[in-house]
């Protein structure tokens, strides 16, 4: 077999093989020289990948040289490489980030193993995003989420362990409603791999069985995405969080979580099933609106901007949800778009946030007086990742926010595309509040004089931050992958 | 074999599943909550080997002379889901015993009382690095 | 029958551990609640989980629980929160379930969908083409392979998150005091004369279980329990200078490394990765070899990692 044969296996078993190799080692900057490498590797592995994908269709493999279904098959098809280059994009970016923000908020007894268990967390989720067998995927979910909640334990606030142990507590319920469900599906079928699922299951689907399955399915991976009303976990999570598990995790966790969602719902189930037959449809439209509005909402009184941004996250989240409800190739084109740009908002968002609370140790809202003169450059990322938040020109926030209201208005629902621009409106309500203290704010009392971050988290931030404009303005690449998915996805139905 | 005893099995584990459920969502202590998930989890595997039963089978190793073996998938993946669920237990003791430590209680009402006040109360200072590195290292 | 009474039993178990206020107890109900399934595992023909469920759920998992508990306090405080909703949410759950269940095959129905497609490839194949007779091994060591690396990586990750989370140290304290009692002296004989053997039967698990029920998860938890018995009867010192806990999460990662590494070796031998049929010439000499490679990396991994934990859990409770 050849290198390009082996990429869908090579961007999973990097992360992972490089993990215990820290630990060997045993050795601070050795363990994030592996790691760095390792993600940078698994990110060259997935553009490779998009490209083998691009022009041959979908790339399968038969890991332990068992054809499936009784062997576990790897399948990345358009959808699964361009939601693998993200997730290896962000993790390399914020291994970049990383070494001075971890080096100051991570004891440094904790480094080495904090970078295993971050390359763990990585592995995790790029083994989700390529496997195609529903139980593989349990597997690999479990890898993500048990090295997630450590990382977030690992933040200083005392309320990260309390925070931990919630997600800990909600992770493991919905798993075991992923896995309730998987079972079910495998009672009326007799087989794990999701293409064979595919194609055993509309012969049973009028079945209870198969009814209740998609049910504990739907809403085990609700929880994992922090869908509303199931989001407890998340805003505590990402508020205490060490900053580089924020940046990495919101800008990854959940964006795995909507693809698995998706997967699901159009591949193994069929659109048919899923938003036809069964009323997902109206339900995530519902739940969807429900949770941009009221997560906006609540983030306008936060105090805390790290917590401010998490809440943004539920709300982002819900337009997502919002897309995948209009059960429309656009909708679906919009959700997968809003994906991808939600990981570069939040990406260079968090990382920014991760810079200042480097030079200043805080991010409440208090601190941030006169951070625009302090700190410009930082600023000047967190006003453009806001702006983007907000969906204003020429952003990506704005591109999938088009796309959103034109599907919305597609099917004549305009009062809906009216929601999404008051969810846009409290957007701006938050980050003006923030870049008004940033910029009018007079700080309170002495403040150190403190200088712009160092240049190496810059780089990583500043590339986020051109991503952000780069593909607000040339869409050819993320609107035309992600309307291919869409379009393949739905057969062509929408 | 009638309906009633194949499908009765099943309604026990449900209403096993539901007691681990039950108690995960309704006790306030960290640790009945993970025995909750415990009990809960155990009761799936439950579901997934009774899935895998062929009435008169015997276990899925060759023996000469025998034709009927029950399925061994279940087993498989039930082997690996047990690994999962002592994984998840003992992450979370560690956080039980780090949350007892820095809340001085294991009752989630206590605790999020006190997230709470922290919440409130005036932003604490901001931790020099290298103190809270050493208390870490403690 | 027996599983009617044995779910029978089950149901009492889990209905006394929400009454239960004294978590001590608890904990030991859900350890035989455990041990309990484990023999519903038995009558069920699934002998492998039966093993592990009583090795990990019965031994491991309440073992972990007690060492928490005793830093923790043992009481539970009565909840001050109406139970409405949650049962309100238990019911429709359970209710869901319940439908599901409706149209699904009976226990036992040897025409249910789950028997045929996969499963009689496995059977009838999997003796031949993984030279293995239990079936369980081939499937997991195997056919499903990389299921099993994600599980010795589940393991992995737990360690470590629990040694992020409560440190390990390396400093033995001083040997446990001698206790001139009879019945201390006695169970110290008893276990100094066991230990041999659990270790050796440690051993047979790792290596016999391409045969019979075993392998080389239950052979790590077996070998961490040896040592963990001698732990806690002898005190710490004695057990940590015998396998120093610095070495544990070393020993582990090369476990994982193992593992994996079995899996390259597929690929640069021309196959996928995990393909174990190009490690030799033969294909189920191969085979053969790529199962015991794996299963050792597994052995070693659980080995350590239960350990580990068990000595980071164990430590929180000294320094308090």
């Amino acid at each position: 077999m050849t290198l390009v044969e082996h990429l869908p296996v090579l961007v999973v078993i990097l992360p992972l093989m490089a993990a215990p190799l820290c630990v060997v080692v045993d050795h601070r900057r050795a363990a994030w020289l592996i790691a760095l490498a390792a993600a940078w590797l698994s990110l060259a592995g997935s553009i490779a990948l998009l490209q083998q994908v691009h022009a041959n269709g979908a790339l399968d493999y038969q890991l332990g040289g068992w054809p499936p279904p009784w062997g576990i098959e790897y399948r990345v098809d358009l959808l699964g490489a361009y939601v693998l280059l993200i997730v290896c994009a962000i993790a390399a970016l914020v291994l970049w980030f990383a070494r001075l923000s971890v080096e100051r908020e991570i004891a440094a007894n904790r480094i080495v193993h904090f970078y295993a268990i971050f390359l763990l967390a990585f592995a995790g989720m790029v083994g989700m995003i390529a496997t195609g067998d529903a139980f593989n995927l349990f597997v690999f979910l479990e890898i993500s989420a048990l090295s997630s909640y450590a990382l977030i334990s690992m933040g200083r606030d005392r309320r990260a362990l309390n925070a931990a142990f919630q997600y800990l507590v909600m992770g493991t319920l919905g798993a075991t409603f992923i896995l309730i469900g998987i079972g079910f599906l495998y009672m009326m079928t007799g087989t794990l791999n999701m293409l064979d699922l595919a194609a055993r299951l509309p012969a049973v689907s009028d079945t209870r069985t198969v009814r209740a399955g998609f049910a504990f399915l739907t809403v085990g991976i609700g929880l994992k995405l922090a869908l509303f009303p199931l989001h407890l976990w998340l805003p505590n999570a990402y508020a205490y969080a060490p900053s580089t598990v924020t940046a990495f995790l919101s800008a990854t966790a959940t964006k795995v979580a909507v693809y698995v969602l998706l997967r699901f719902l159009l591949e193994v189930f069929g659109a048919d099933f899923s938003l036809g037959r069964m009323p997902l449809d109206t339900f995530l439209l519902v739940l969807g609106l429900l949770g941009t509005l009221l997560a906006s909402l609540v983030a306008i009184y936060q105090t805390d901007v790290k917590r401010m941004l998490a809440y943004s996250s539920v709300a982002q989240i819900g337009y997502m949800v919002l897309g995948i409800g209009l059960a429309s190739t656009l909708g679906v084109t919009a959700a997968m778009l809003h994906l991808f740009n939600h990981a570069l908002m939040k990406g260079a968002l968090f990382l920014a946030l991760g810079a200042v609370a480097y030079r200043i140790g805080s991010v409440t809202l208090r601190d941030f007086a006169g951070l625009g003169q302090r700190m410009p450059w930082t600023m000047s990322a967190i006003v453009i990742g806001g702006l983007s938040l907000i969906g204003v020109p020429p952003t990506v926030g704005f591109v999938s926010k088009w796309y959103l209201v034109q599907a919305t208005l597609e099917q004549g629902l305009w009062p809906i595309a009216v929601l999404i621009l008051i969810g846009s409106l409290l957007a701006l309500i938050y980050i003006w509040k923030l870049v008004e203290t940033a910029y009018f704010g007079r700080p309170a009392g002495d403040v150190a004089v403190v200088g712009e971050a160092p240049w190496s988290m810059q780089v990583s931030i500043w590339l986020l931050v051109g991503a952000n404009l780069y593909f607000g303005i040339d869409t050819d690449l993320t609107v035309g992958v992600a309307r291919d998915a869409a379009g393949s996805l739905l057969g062509g139905t929408g | 074999m009638s309906t009633l005893p194949g499908l009765y099995n099943y309604w026990v584990v449900v209403f096993l599943m539901m007691a681990g459920f039950y108690v995960v969502i309704s006790h306030g202590n960290l640790i009945k909550k993970l025995v909750g998930l415990g009990l809960f989890q155990t009761s799936v595997f439950i579901l997934y080997i009774s899935i895998g039963k062929v009435a008169g089978g015997t276990a899925p190793i060759a023996k000469a002379g025998v034709t009927l073996y029950s399925n061994p998938l279940p087993h498989v993946l039930i082997l690996t889901a047990i690994v999962v669920g002592v994984a998840t237990t003992a992450v979370g003791l560690a956080l039980v015993l780090r949350i007892r430590e820095a809340y001085g209680s294991i009752e989630e009402d206590d605790i999020n009382r006190q997230d709470l006040a922290d919440d409130q109360g005036a932003p604490r200072a901001p931790e020099p690095a290298q103190a809270a590195d050493r208390k870490q290292a403690e | 029958m027996i599983d009617v009474v044995l779910l029978g039993i089950l149901v009492l178990i889990a209905v006394a551990a929400i009454r239960l206020r004294d978590l001590f107890a608890v904990v030991m109900l859900f350890g035989i609640y455990s041990l309990m399934t484990a023999v519903l595992f038995m009558d069920l023909d699934a002998v492998d989980v039966a093993f592990t469920e009583a090795a990990v759920g019965a031994g491991v998992t309440t073992v972990l629980m007690l060492s928490a508990l005793r830093l923790t306090g043992r009481m539970e405080r009565p909840s001050a929160h109406s139970a409405l909703l949650p049962l309100v949410v238990v019911g429709v759950t359970g209710a869901a379930l319940v439908y599901g269940t409706l149209d699904a095959p009976l226990v036992g129905d040897p025409t249910a969908p789950a028997q045929h497609h996969i499963a009689p490839r496995y059977l009838a194949q999997g003796p031949i083409e993984v030279a293995l007779p239990n079936v369980v091994t081939a499937v997991l060591a195997s056919y499903r392979g990389y299921d099993t690396l994600g599980e010795t990586v589940v393991i992995f990750t737990a360690g470590i998150a629990v040694i992020l989370l409560l440190g390990l140290h390396d400093d033995a304290r001083q040997p446990a005091t001698d206790s001139p009692e009879l019945g201390r002296l006695v169970l110290r004989v008893v276990v100094k004369t066991l230990l041999p053997l659990i270790l050796l039967y440690a051993l047979y698990v790792q290596f016999h279980g391409d045969f019979g029920a075993g392998g080389g998860f239950q052979a790590g938890v077996i070998f961490a329990t040896g040592f963990i018995l001698y732990d806690l009867v002898f005190g710490d010192a004695i057990a940590r200078r015998v396998m120093p806990p610095r070495w544990l999460p070393r020993l582990a990662a090369l476990g994982v490394l193992l593992y994996a590494g079995v899996g390259v070796l597929g690929m640069l031998g021309g196959g996928a990765f995990l393909d174990y049929s190009v490690l030799s010439a033969d294909p189920h000499h191969g085979q053969h070899l790529g199962v015991m490679l794996v299963e050792l990396g597994v052995g070693l991994t659980v080995f350590s990692i239960v350990l580990a934990i068990f000595y980071a859990l164990t430590e929180c409770r000294r320094t308090a």
